[in-house]
């Protein structure tokens, strides 16, 4: 047993909602300190996980301790350790941001002699101190997103739950957020975040990547790469370059190609092939190759082949 | 309560920042009242009386003259029996019907009361009831006119008593329904629409927005969310009750009989099944729209069969027993008791009773069944 109990231990969460099955005996655990990334394409259940494990949903099998607290048996325990910014914007449009940060100050029972100046705090990290009296209805998506994490976080939460903070705002802004992000990591609250951006995903200590309801990987960027890909990423010029992709997409032991500017993308998903191989191959089918370059592979690459073991793996 | 404290001042910004939802909750229940005040204030004046004096002396028919000076009634007809006086009734040619025993002068020039019967046609609520009063007025003020004049002529002996009594008795349609009953019918309607549909709303628009997602993480407890939900609209149905009895007070003389407090008390105790009412709708509802299409299969039964327009009596038995399961039926009942009739307590502890259990049942239903979950 530690003595320390851990931020989140997740045990084979499962949810169904009737035959689908939405997450699906996911395990893994999450470190003090950490800035945790959960990835996945659409409708991977990533939401789902994160509402069931701040208590919103029910889960259909599995458990779950926030700080050594049993998520589904004393979900009113975990809530003031935790904070938690929904996907979808869901702050009161009608309120202004001052009337937000202090309408969750006080159900959060922050106590009114810090109130004050825990809201200074948080204006001044979020730089919303010219707006406090906006309504929230007419800030624009950037602003709106580091108010909602200004009150996610007005209780100074030990874990805090992100879902797509940074979908619709701009690289600048996302630049800002991030930085914020660290600078809470860096004072020791824990850190969930779901992205979509493969950058954003490079900044995390630890990735899980979730697919089709399955957890498929789980580790550090880096070893993420290099357990998957071998170091096997390959920027083609070709001619004509449209059929080059056609073709290696059939190909077999590529994962994916793609078009990336004037080259072909591609992942490789074996050693079996040679850059050498590959040029004599594709000469066969009339197509010409110039060059082959070994790129810097990126988690989206890894993320790529998984998803595309996945399929072969829900084929079979 | 810092918490509680905080869900209210939300809850009050949303109501004040809203200002057509305000404006719609304060006019609403005026234009009705409005449209169905004025369309049923017409003119009361020469109503046609049957009259059956049985004693005929001249104190009888001094009585009579102030009757008539009131310009309520018309004395059209004079018979001789108490069956033709249920005739013309009956037959619609007279509405009024006033009977004087044979005994009148004798008791009051013995200083007894005499007693004088005035019949009344219900079907026409709005005449009956003011026919009524006018009787009632009539007969205080004569009696009081003879009293004075036997005590400056004969000093104080014998009863106190005022020497005329007039009873009225209302054929058909005994509640009377109209006018007067209108007022405190529209309270309880407008109160019904408020607290019901308002409260629905309110939770059903946290879920369609999605702001329950970020309010449900929170360490609020289901109760004071629901209590804080309902709380200004408490506030708002007591000021539209307010505004409901002024303009009925003022416009269409509505009497305020009864206590205030007593009226006002009772109107907290209705809205607490209310209320519930529309807590347990938006526990079901998932948009605002199914929530306002769920509060109207209720809605409809309450209005028509709680005897706000339609007299229970009327109805057939099973309506009769569907109106008993309705809470407004026996706020209507509380409402008429105290505003028209001016009654105390004692007599509408049946009815305090049955919405006790109503707000027992409604709300513990409603805390029940609401979680802090999305699923
Ligand atoms: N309440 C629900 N009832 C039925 N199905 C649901 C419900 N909530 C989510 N789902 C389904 O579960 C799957 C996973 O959804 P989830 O929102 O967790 O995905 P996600 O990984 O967050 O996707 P995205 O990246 O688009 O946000 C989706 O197919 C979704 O349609
Ligand atoms: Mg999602």
């Amino acid at each position: 047993m530690n003595s320390q109990p851990l931020p989140l231990e997740v045990n084979g969460l499962t949810k169904k909602f009737g035959d689908f099955t939405a997450v699906d005996h996911v395990t893994f655990s999450v470190q003090p300190g950490e800035v945790f990334g959960y990835l996945g394409p659409n409708g991977s259940g990533k939401t789902t996980s994160i509402r069931m494990l701040c208590g919103l949903l029910t889960p259909t099998e599995g458990t779950a301790s926030i700080l050594g607290v049993d998520v589904f048996k004393n979900p009113e325990q975990i809530k003031p350790l935790i904070g938690y910014m929904s996907q979808k914007f869901s702050l009161y449009d009608d309120l202004t941001v001052l009337e937000n940060l202090q309408f969750y100050a006080g159900v959060y029972g922050v106590p009114e002699s810090e109130e004050k100046k825990r809201i200074d705090e948080i204006l001044h990290l979020a730089g919303l101190e010219e707006r406090t009296s906006s309504p929230t209805l007419e800030l624009s998506g950037g602003w709106r997103q580091r108010l909602a994490l200004g009150c996610a976080i007005v209780h100074s939460p030990k874990l805090l739950f992100l879902d797509e903070p940074t979908s619709g705002v701009d690289p600048v802004a996302r630049r800002v957020f991030w930085d914020l992000i660290y600078e809470m990591a860096s004072k020791g609250t824990t850190i969930f975040i779901t992205t979509h951006y493969m950058d954003e995903a490079e900044h995390c200590n630890r990735v899980a990547f979730m697919y089709r309801s399955k957890l498929m990987a789980l580790d550090t960027p880096a070893s993420l790469k290099s357990t998957y890909l071998h170091g096997a990423a390959w920027d083609l010029a070709a001619n004509p370059l449209l059929e080059t992709v056609d073709e290696l997409t059939k190909t077999d032991g590529v994962a994916q190609a793609s078009l990336h500017g004037d080259r072909a993308h591609v992942i490789l998903d074996s050693t079996q092939w040679s850059p050498d191989q590959l040029t004599k191959y594709l000469a066969g089918k009339g197509i010409t190759v110039n060059s082959i370059e070994t790129v810097q592979s990126t988690l989206e690459d890894v993320f790529t082949l998984l998803a595309h073991r996945g399929k072969i793996g829900e084929a079979a | 309560m810092r918490r509680f404290r905080a869900l209210i001042k939300k809850e009050m910004i949303h109501m004040l920042r809203d200002p057509r939802t305000l404006i719609f909750i304060f006019m609403m229940p005026i234009m009705q009242l409005l449209l169905l005040g004025y369309a049923n204030n017409t003119e009361i004046k020469n109503v046609p009386t049957v009259v059956f004096n049985q004693d005929n002396s001249k104190a009888s028919r001094a009585l009579l003259d102030s009757f008539q000076a009131t310009d309520y009634f018309s004395f059209d007809y004079a018979v001789y029996s108490q069956a033709e006086v249920y005739r013309l009734i009956d037959a619609g040619r007279a509405k009024v019907g006033i009977i004087i025993p044979p005994d009148y002068n004798q008791n009051v020039a013995t200083r007894k009361t005499a007693d004088v019967l005035v019949l009344l046609d219900g079907a026409d609520p709005t005449i009956a009831s003011a026919v009524m009063s006018a009787a009632a007025l009539a007969g205080q003020a004569h009696g009081a006119s003879v009293r004075s004049q036997q005590l400056a002529l004969q000093g104080p002996t014998g009863s106190a008593a005022s020497p005329v009594d007039v009873r009225t008795n209302v054929l058909y349609n005994p509640d009377l329904l109209g006018s007067y009953n209108l007022v405190p019918g529209l309270i309880a309607m407008i109160l019904f629409q408020t607290a019901t549909s308002l409260t629905a709303l309110a939770i059903v628009k946290e879920r369609e927005r999605g702001t329950i997602e970020q309010l449900i993480v929170t360490p609020i407890r289901s109760w004071e969310l629901i209590v804080a939900k309902i709380i200004p609209y408490i506030l708002v149905s007591f000021a539209n009750t307010v505004l409901i009895m002024a303009v009925g007070t003022f416009l269409f003389g509505v009497p305020l009989r009864g206590s205030l407090v007593l009226l006002f008390g009772l109107v907290g105790l209705y809205l607490l099944p209310t209320l519930g009412l529309g807590l347990l709708i938006s526990t079901a509802a998932k948009t605002q729209q199914q929530a306002q299409l769920m509060t109207m299969p209720i809605m409809l039964p309450s209005m028509m069969l709680s005897g706000v327009f339609f007299p229970i009596s009327s109805l057939p038995l099973f309506l009769q027993f569907v109106s008993n399961l309705l809470p407004l039926t026996y706020f209507i009942y509380i409402l008429r008791s105290i505003l028209v009739k001016g009654v105390g307590i004692e007599l509408i502890i049946p009815q305090i009773v049955a919405l006790t259990v109503f707000a027992i049942v409604l709300l513990g239903l409603a805390a029940m069944r609401f979680q802090k979950t999305l699923d």
